[in-house]
């Protein structure tokens, strides 16, 4: 038998950023017993790094702004495959979310009268974005840490979780590790939460930490759940590039919304060249006009610079193909330039855009305030994850809830910056309210001990590899590696039908070489063991995300083909659904986008 | 252009250890956490350390460079000396788990017995408050705080004398502050200050304010205004005095 340690929660959540400590929060104050597990330190997750700000249609900056211009962005910037009904829901309940951050103690920046300040951001119509100079996101994260605490909601930090425990169709529990000593855990709960964040390891060039491994796509989809939207990854136009080692980490959109602006090695513009249709009307005709934008004016329409993620991604990705790049393969990205505009412009970038400032100047010796930045794309967000009820975020198997980046639905085929830090709100919120109910209705479920006893094997076979010294047994680490760069290279942000067959064809050796690897050391705190525990994730999502490439054959959002570069009607009205069959096969589906009401319809139409 | 490079890491836990030597490739514009990422990957596997951002914004890879506490992943390999190679040692105010993993924990319990926020009233009718620029600026130096808890680490209070029941430290004395100084809070925390989170311990060395990587002027912005109010209540003479007559 395994040895493990019990833990019995009402609601158990897993993950610590945004999403789940909203959601511990909600559940907490709905009078039920909360558990969290986070892999890391608690306020260390990927919430920490969003820098830009919170959408919310708050109109304290342009009081045209509200709820019904909020939806229309997000569902013109998803391709309209978004969940209508999620689309609504987070444009109306976002101001209230974010004023109670507010009354938990978060510090905005201020409007000339006393409110919150909003900022311009890309896809969005109205400055739109709540924000802290560029570091909202620990802002955030660290106001609901704060406020967490005195919600006697217990923390398990450093745990990670391996299986969903299931009695009949219901989540009853899960199973997982401590990394500290390597104990096992079970969990018993009325209902789950899962919160776990992106994929970003699926790929070489992230902005991801290593935690995200797509854990709560892969529990789910293990318990039978639905995932979809799974071919849709975000891949932020503006990573950095140089140095190597600090390729992807993160340049935020802020610095576009206060007026920096992309310049191939010719020195131009190059997001003149090309705005898709959709959004013309809306796009600066000239580099004035889109300078007058973001100084405010509200005549003015919003520079290229700041149209959706995945369009400026494609044409960074043109300039550099076509010989146009900067010298370490990226393209420039400038705010010095505002000097020529701005008096004490020096002064206006260090406050607006601390972080980055120091970033660049600690790790690539560059000064932004006085010289252009090398900026190419990295992947950042995971659109498709756990299918979630827009109400409940109940996913399709019961007692089962998932909020912020591992659920879908809000985003489509292109999520639009600062709806993640306000997804992560409404969301999580919602799904504290549900899980808490679920529980109150539901009793404790039983647990399987053969299942207990099948996930505490399974975990252990890295050590039984290494104990009968199989000679082909490798070590974790180069395995993650050739996956991260078969994504890159053959399922990244220019897609074709041949490179995601020979990624998918290379998927089942890489899962057979996980299955034999071997770790040194021993249980204690041992990141080669968990490396391989969070490879099994890893390949489950590179699965799914290729499956789901390959079966929409168009060009949409984030999924760009060169093999199939238009549009196809039929495609534009569906959902992939990957869900995994009994015989364990992974079975994907094309699904109607769930229809709008014609309240909505109306929105959508009016504000073409 | 790329060389090889030794590292002296700590290897051990609670029970012992030792500095082990691990050699790596390294490259142009490399930090320390690069070099040790890349160990783990090829020769030390099980080398247990902490890291997420990569870019000094989560406070996760805090460790001892060469004595001096440092994010890992702030400290670029070409502002270190080559030779003797650089050594690489858990923060040492904390129990140790493993190898540069140290156990960090005390932190975050300690932060629970701090008040928490409390708002004024609302100032508009909708809910909301109203704050000028210039009273948020006032806090968010504090609220920049990315726990990495080097400040902790390098206070001879905890480190040293480890006072860890009595004096929350550095990083929880800024959090108070943050509190304090919000525009919109109306709790007290001066007697707590005094009592509880034993502000007295702080002899204003300025050590903490020296290793903090979001450069906050701890002691001086800080910790003296604190420790201003906590004299204000229970030590000012004139006072205590104008008390008595009061009455």
């Amino acid at each position: 038998m395994a040895e493990y340690r019990a833990l019995e929660y009402d609601v158990l959540v897993v993950g610590a950023g945004g999403a789940g400590l909203r959601a511990a929060i909600e559940a907490s104050a709905a009078g039920v017993s909360v558990g969290i597990v986070c892999k890391s330190l608690l306020g260390k997750a990927h919430t920490v790094m969003a820098e830009g700000g919170i959408a919310a249609a708050l109109a304290n900056v342009d009081e045209r702004d509200d709820w019904r211009v909020h939806f229309a962005d997000t569902m013109r910037g998803g391709q309209y495959l978004n969940h209508p009904r999620m689309a609504e829901i987070h444009a109306k309940e976002a101001p209230a979310r974010v004023r109670e951050l507010e009354a938990w103690g978060a510090l905005f920046d201020r409007t000339e009268d006393g409110r919150i300040l909003q900022r311009h951001f890309g896809g969005h119509r109205y400055p739109r974005l709540a924000h802290v100079g560029d570091r909202t996101g620990l802002e955030m994260i660290r106001t609901l840490q704060d406020h967490g605490i005195h919600r006697g909601i217990s923390v398990h930090m450093e745990c990670t979780l391996l299986k969903l425990l299931l009695d009949g169709e219901r989540v009853v529990g899960a199973f997982g590790y401590d990394r500290e000593r390597g104990r096992f855990l079970v969990f018993k709960s009325k209902a789950v939460v899962l919160a776990t964040g992106g994929i970003g390891r699926a790929y070489k060039i992230t902005s991801n930490s290593w935690e995200y491994t797509g854990d709560g796509h892969a529990l789910a989809y293990e318990a039978g759940a639905d995932l979809i939207d799974m071919e849709f990854v975000q891949f932020h136009p503006t990573g950095m590039v140089w140095p190597p080692s600090v390729a992807g980490i993160l340049v935020t959109e802020g610095v576009r919304g206060e007026g920096g602006v992309l310049r191939n090695s010719e020195g131009r513009r190059f997001m003149f060249d090309e705005v898709p249709e959709t959004y013309r009307s809306q796009t600066a005709d000239t580099e004035e006009e889109g300078w007058r934008y973001t100084q405010g004016d509200k005549d003015a329409r919003r520079p290229p610079e700041l149209l959706t993620r995945d369009h400026v991604a494609r044409c960074i990705v043109r300039e550099i193909k076509e010989g146009r790049g900067s010298p370490h393969r990226g393209v420039y990205l400038d705010i010095s330039w505002i000097r020529k505009k701005l008096p004490g412009a020096e002064e206006h970038i260090q406050r607006k855009l601390p972080s980055m400032v120091r970033q660049f100047q600690e790790l690539a010796g560059i000064d932004i305030t006085r010289e252009p930045m090398e900026v190419g794309p990295t992947t950042h967000y995971m659109m498709g994850g756990v299918r979630v009820d827009p109400e409940s975020q109940m996913s399709t198997v019961p007692g089962l809830f998932a909020a912020g980046e591992c659920a879908a639905g809000l985003h489509g085929a292109n999520r639009l910056g600062g709806n993640s830090l306000s997804d992560l709100l409404v969301f999580g919120q919602r799904a504290g309210v549900y899980a808490a109910a679920f529980a109150k209705d539901n009793s404790l479920g039983s647990i399987d001990e053969r299942e207990v006893e099948s996930a505490a094997a399974r975990a252990l076979v890295p050590f039984e590899n290494a104990r009968r010294a199989r000679s082909d047994g490798e070590g974790s680490y180069a395995i993650q590696r050739e996956l991260q760069e078969t994504m890159q290279d053959l399922a990244g942000i220019v897609r074709s039908g041949a490179e995601m067959e020979q990624a998918l064809a290379r998927i089942p050796s890489l899962r057979e070489r996980s299955d034999r690897v071997a770790v040194s050391g021993n249980r204690e705190y041992n990141p080669g063991w968990h490396t391989a525990l969070d490879l099994r994730n890893l390949l489950t999502v590179a699965e799914a995300i290729t499956r789901a490439g390959l079966e929409r054959t168009e060009s949409r959002g984030a999924h760009y083909r060169e093999d199939r570069p238009g549009k196809d009607e039929a495609l534009g009205r569906c959902n992939i659904v990957v869900r995994r069959a009994t015989n364990g096969e992974m079975l994907v589906r094309r699904e109607p986008v769930p229809a709008m009401g014609a309240e909505l319809s109306a929105i959508i139409q009016e504000m073409k | 252009m790329t060389s090889r490079r030794t590292f002296r890491i700590w290897r051990g836990d609670a029970r012992g250890g030792r500095l082990e030597s691990y050699q790596t490739e390294v490259s142009e514009g490399m930090v320390v956490l690069d070099a040790l990422l890349a160990i783990q990957a090829e020769s030390a596997n099980d080398l247990a350390l902490r890291w997420n951002c990569k870019a000094g914004r989560c406070g996760s890879c805090s460790a001892e460079v060469n004595g001096e506490p440092r994010l890992l992943c702030m400290t670029r390999l070409s502002d270190l000396p080559a030779e003797p190679p650089a050594v690489v040692e858990p923060l040492r105010a904390f129990p140790l788990i493993k190898d540069l993993a140290a156990d960090v924990s005390w932190n975050f319990e300690a932060k629970k017995r701090i008040e928490e926020f409390r708002p004024r009233p609302p100032d508009a009718e909708d809910g909301t408050w109203r704050m000028a620029q210039a009273d948020v600026d006032r806090v968010q130096e504090f609220r920049k705080c990315i726990e990495c808890f080097l400040c902790q680490d390098v206070c001879h209070v905890l480190r040293e004398h480890e006072k860890h029941a009595e004096f929350i430290g550095p990083r929880l004395l800024v959090h108070v502050a943050a509190l304090e100084m919000h525009p919109l809070d109306v709790a007290d925390r001066v007697e707590a200050l005094q009592q509880a989170h034993g502000i007295g311990y702080c002899n204003v060395t300025k050590c903490c304010t020296r290793v903090c990587p979001e450069h906050i002027t701890i002691t001086d912005n800080a910790i003296i205004p604190l420790k201003e109010r906590v004299i204000d209540r229970f030590y000012d003479p004139l006072k205590m005095l104008l008390r008595v007559f009061g009455r």
